[in-house]
């Protein structure tokens, strides 16, 4: 206990004594900071703007037609293949879901949005926070997420116009809006949801595909009876119907086009500033009991101990690196309250966490080698001899 | 009556340098007397370092007997050395003297902070002693913030504060201008004598043993001669007797 408060005396009086240079480190460290939890938030922020609509399905399983590779613009079903999922034993509810892309062009600057087709009240059509769903049919009607609403001021009851090419011509389609969902985006854009006779209509599509009214799933979200049994499900499933495979929840966000190693180059960079930031630390403390070998040496000559010189480095590193990482913080958030909506950053991941907490862990083992070094210094140094 | 703090009993240390054996300390004994001041001069490479660098237990010898305080050096594991060091011995170097993050009175109260004896009363001996130095209107600067002169006597501070056996001093006036240095060397002698404390001081300046009451002079590790006799020891100082 003694060798702690003694430590943890001239831990203190150093970085007290010495405020501009340990300062400054800690300021090289909030420069890391800001770096590595931008890039968590960044990473939180794509992978949401990926992922959000199937990673909050109300489903287990996703059904893909079979040998797309869990592929959800690849897969496209028959359509009586939701019936025939809803029959399996063991399956709650299934909903089909058919996905494509349109531009809301009714607004001052035109939006580009993932169209979704979805049936109400089944898996694949998120939960109605305001208004009311869309009625069936070729009802020309949608309801939109909640990002699309604060960012361009649509209102429930207003009316929007969507543009999609057909064949080689760009026609105009006109959808009332009469629900709010939350924010689910999918494949990067904000969500509008329509019924599935309407989507087969507006979707933007080819000469071909004109000539067909027939709307074709991309994929089918299926929610099982007890949903711990998506494994044995998903075999059954496969064993069951036809010209399917199914993949978990995970499985399919992973094979997004683009997510992995999207989310794959997000990591590399932070571990690189990880890494940079261990370099950093480690040459500043290295260079710091460089300096200090004559005093060390005094130290260790009037009877200081040597778990009294290496706690006193380990302190002094722990507290520059926890104040580097407090006023990285800081600054992280002050700079998140200026950056536009448009840049997908989320600060309240678990990434962002864990972020953090390596953060605090780089100071003492960037310092290890020098903590190492100030422990091995013989008394002698104090002397001639040395 | 004085009792012997110090004792150096048939010391040798020997280096290998180019596969040859050499004894930079050779076969020494003397002991040191509690509130006696003792210098040990020699040229350089007499082993005079050496010698100090065993008695402050940084170096162990190899052969022969140490005892401070009737502790015998060879018998101890690091840990125990440490513990001596802190106890039992206090120290002055040539050079980077003090901690220099810590001010005049805070570099002399950390020696009984390492002994577990920082309180009230011995807080006021160390404002006391520093006073005695005069340092009393530096208690509150750093090192960087006083003369090498100051700076010594901070650290004469240090090394009496907790009443240690022995006080070595390492050169401890080579920084320092003459008058300054004749005034450390001074201040020091008459601490050690009223105090009760064993002091070596290390020296290539011979000017500075007027203030000791015995001269051990070093030569390739031995010791060659010892002063005793007042006059001899002035006559030394003054540089009539080499």
């Amino acid at each position: 206990m003694k060798n702690i408060f003694l430590a943890t005396y001239l831990a203190i009086k150093e970085v007290v004594r010495n405020k501009g240079r340990f300062l400054l480190v800690a300021l090289v460290i909030a420069l890391i900071t800001l770096l590595v939890l931008f890039i968590a938030a960044l990473g939180e922020g794509l992978a949401n703007g990926n992922r959000q609509y199937v990673a909050n399905l109300d489903a287990q399983l996703v059904v893909f037609l079979e040998k797309s590779d869990y592929s959800i613009s690849s897969s496209r079903l028959e359509t009586n293949t939701v019936k025939s999922v809803r029959r399996v034993d063991g399956v709650a509810d299934a909903g089909a879901i058919y996905t494509s892309s349109t531009e809301i062009v009714s607004l001052p600057e035109s939006l580009k949005v993932s169209m979704l087709g979805a049936e109400p009240g089944r898996p694949g059509m998120p939960p109605i926070i305001d208004g009311r769903e869309f009625r069936g049919g070729e009802a020309r009607e949608a309801v939109i997420d909640r990002n699309v609403a604060l960012r361009t001021d649509i209102q429930i009851g207003d009316t929007i116009q969507i543009r999609s090419t057909q064949g080689t011509e760009d026609e105009f389609f006109e959808l009332k809006i009469v629900g709010l969902v939350e924010g689910p985006s999918y494949f990067f854009q904000p969500t509008i949801f329509v019924p599935a006779a309407t989507w087969e209509k507006i979707r933007p599509q080819s000469e071909s595909e004109l000539t067909s009214d027939t709307p074709y799933p991309n994929i089918i979200a299926v929610k099982l009876t007890d949903p711990l049994q998506a494994e044995v499900m998903a075999a059954k499933l496969t064993e069951e119907v036809s010209n399917i495979e199914v993949a978990d929840i995970e499985t399919t966000i992973n094979n997004i086009p683009g997510y992995s190693a999207q989310q794959g180059t997000v990591q590399t960079q932070g571990v690189f500033t990880l890494l940079i930031g261990i370099l950093v630390i480690g040459g500043f403390f290295q260079i710091q009991i460089l300096q200090k070998v004559p005093q060390i040496g005094v130290l260790k000559a009037i009877g200081s101990s040597n778990g009294v010189v290496g706690l006193s480095a380990v302190i002094q590193i722990i507290f520059v690196t926890a104040l580097g990482v407090g006023i990285g913080g800081g600054l992280t958030y002050l700079f998140s309250l200026g950056f536009p909506p448009t840049i997908p950053l989320v600060f309240n991941g678990a990434r962002s966490l864990i972020a953090i907490a390596l953060l605090l862990a780089i100071g003492p083992f960037g310092g290890m080698v020098s903590i190492i070094y100030a422990v091995r210094i013989e008394p002698l140094k104090a002397l001639r001899l040395g | 009556m004085s009792t012997i703090a110090l004792e150096v009993r048939d010391l040798v240390k020997s280096f290998l340098l180019d596969g040859a054996t050499i004894n930079a300390v050779d076969h020494v004994s003397f002991q040191v007397k509690s509130g006696e001041f003792v210098a040990l001069v020699g040229p350089s490479g007499s082993g005079k370092t050496t010698m100090l660098s065993i008695l402050a237990a940084l170096l162990t010898p190899t052969s022969g007997q140490v005892l401070i305080d009737g502790q015998d050096l060879a018998q101890m594991n690091e840990k125990q050395r440490v513990k001596l060091r802190r106890e039992k011995i206090g120290f002055t170097f040539q050079s980077n003297n003090l901690i220099p993050f810590l001010s005049a009175r805070e570099n002399v109260e950390f020696m009984l902070r390492l002994n577990g004896r920082l309180d009230h009363a011995s807080r006021i001996r160390s404002d006391e002693l520093l006073a005695r130095l005069g340092l009393s209107d530096r208690l509150h600067n750093l090192p960087a913030q006083m003369s090498g002169g100051q700076q010594q006597r901070v650290a004469i501070a240090r090394a009496l504060i907790h009443n240690p056996a022995v006080v070595l001093a390492d050169e401890p006036t080579a920084s320092l201008d003459t008058e300054r240095a004749f005034q450390v060397v001074e201040t020091f002698a008459n601490l050690i004598h009223e105090n009760e404390r064993a002091g070596i001081i290390v020296t290539h300046d011979l000017r500075m043993c007027q203030y000791v009451d015995r001269v051990l002079q070093m030569q390739d590790g031995k010791l060659v001669r010892t002063y005793e006799d007042k006059k001899e020891i002035i006559e030394l100082a003054r540089g009539t007797i080499h």
